[in-house]
């Protein structure tokens, strides 16, 4: 069961553990970090564009997403509409922790927020869902480290970019898909799962054939949790994991 | 309206997507502050949070090639084994990558 906690710190030690335990993970967004500064510059961009992307917008799905229309011209409404699109999941996860964020000073909670992504997230949002921790150090520490490894992971794929062509061929392509799929088992779970995320999953395949691109993932969210009210509560409560 | 691919019209670029990308990050906080979540609520986001995942996933298996598929249940296969996601994502990586080159 999840159970909101009544208190919530961030400080330095907190941040410390949640850097450490997203360490070894971030690893994983270094070298995906690399595939984007490798893809950016094949799109045109110079290094330094690549790397300021990475660390400003800190947002891989919407990163290369964007590197399509990098043309001889930016579509200012479709660039815009595009990074929006892709990370709205952002407002669903913000929601979602929302409960253990109030107790922070406003500064502190959205000075935190800058750093939200999917995996410290997640796994921020594991231990707040099985009221393990009061500390949202795991949140910023975890987000540190993973923006650390993104912005390195960048400015090592724009050195190395003539080395590398084809960053399919070593499998970096997957990494991002293989990280989601892995936080999505992450937790405990039962069977009623499955019901929810098989609506989500055929509502996402539905919205990408007959709805303009990226609104797959806000359908897919709305429908899974509309969903999620039918079952009962003590299924979802320990769903709510990633 | 666009953008030219001068430093400046990247850079204004850039900081756009900046913009756009926090706002998502804040919205989500910013908006529950007004609507105060009951136990339906939650309940609602606690599957929303699980589906946006999987809405993530899907096209992913879907438009990706036989590497990718295999590597997204080769991930799925070690985290039900194992459940620990790095020798999962691991698993995930050396298939696409073994796959592609035979």
């Amino acid at each position: 069961m999840s159970s909101p906690l009544s208190s919530a710190r961030l400080d330095r030690a907190g941040t410390l553990v949640g850097l450490k335990r997203m360490a070894p993970i971030s690893l994983f967004t270094m070298a995906f970090g690399l595939a984007f500064g490798v893809a950016a510059l094949h799109r045109g961009l110079s290094g330094l564009e690549a790397v300021m992307m990475s660390g400003l917008v800190f947002a891989g799905p919407a990163q290369f997403a964007v590197l399509e229309m990098w043309g001889p011209e930016i579509p200012l409404v479709a660039l815009i509409a595009t990074t929006f699109a892709i990370n709205a999941r952002h407002l669903v996860m913000g929601a979602a922790i929302y409960p253990w964020l109030r107790h922070l000073p406003p500064r502190q909670r959205y000075l935190s927020l800058t750093l939200l992504s999917d995996s410290n997230w997640a796994m921020a949002a594991t231990d707040y869902q099985r009221g393990d921790t009061d500390n949202v150090g795991m949140l910023v520490g975890a987000g540190l480290a993973l923006w650390l490894a993104w912005l390195i992971g960048t400015l090592l794929g724009v050195v190395f970019s003539s080395g590398i062509t084809e960053p399919e061929r070593f499998g970096l392509d997957v990494i991002m898909s293989c990280f989601l799929m892995a936080m999505l088992m992450t937790g405990k779970r039962d069977l009623w799962v499955l019901l929810p995320w098989s609506v989500a999953a055929l509502t996402t395949l539905a919205a990408l054939t007959w709805l303009p691109a990226n609104a797959h993932v806000i359908v897919g969210a709305l429908a899974g949790g509309a969903v999620g009210l039918l079952v009962p509560p003590r299924s979802t409560a320990r769903e709510a994991v990633s | 309206m666009t953008l030219p691919v001068s430093p400046a019209g990247a850079l204004t670029a850039i900081v756009i997507m900046a913009l756009v990308t926090y706002l998502t990050r804040a919205g989500g906080v910013l908006m529950m502050s007004w609507v105060p979540i009951g136990p339906k609520m939650e309940r609602f986001i606690n599957a929303m949070s699980g589906s946006v995942l999987v809405a993530v996933i899907t096209p992913m298996a879907v438009r990706g090639d036989s590497a990718a598929r295999l590597a997204l249940v080769a991930t799925l296969g070690v985290m039900l084994a194992t459940r620990k996601p790095l020798p999962s994502i691991g698993a995930g990586i050396v298939t696409a990558a073994l796959w592609r080159l035979t």
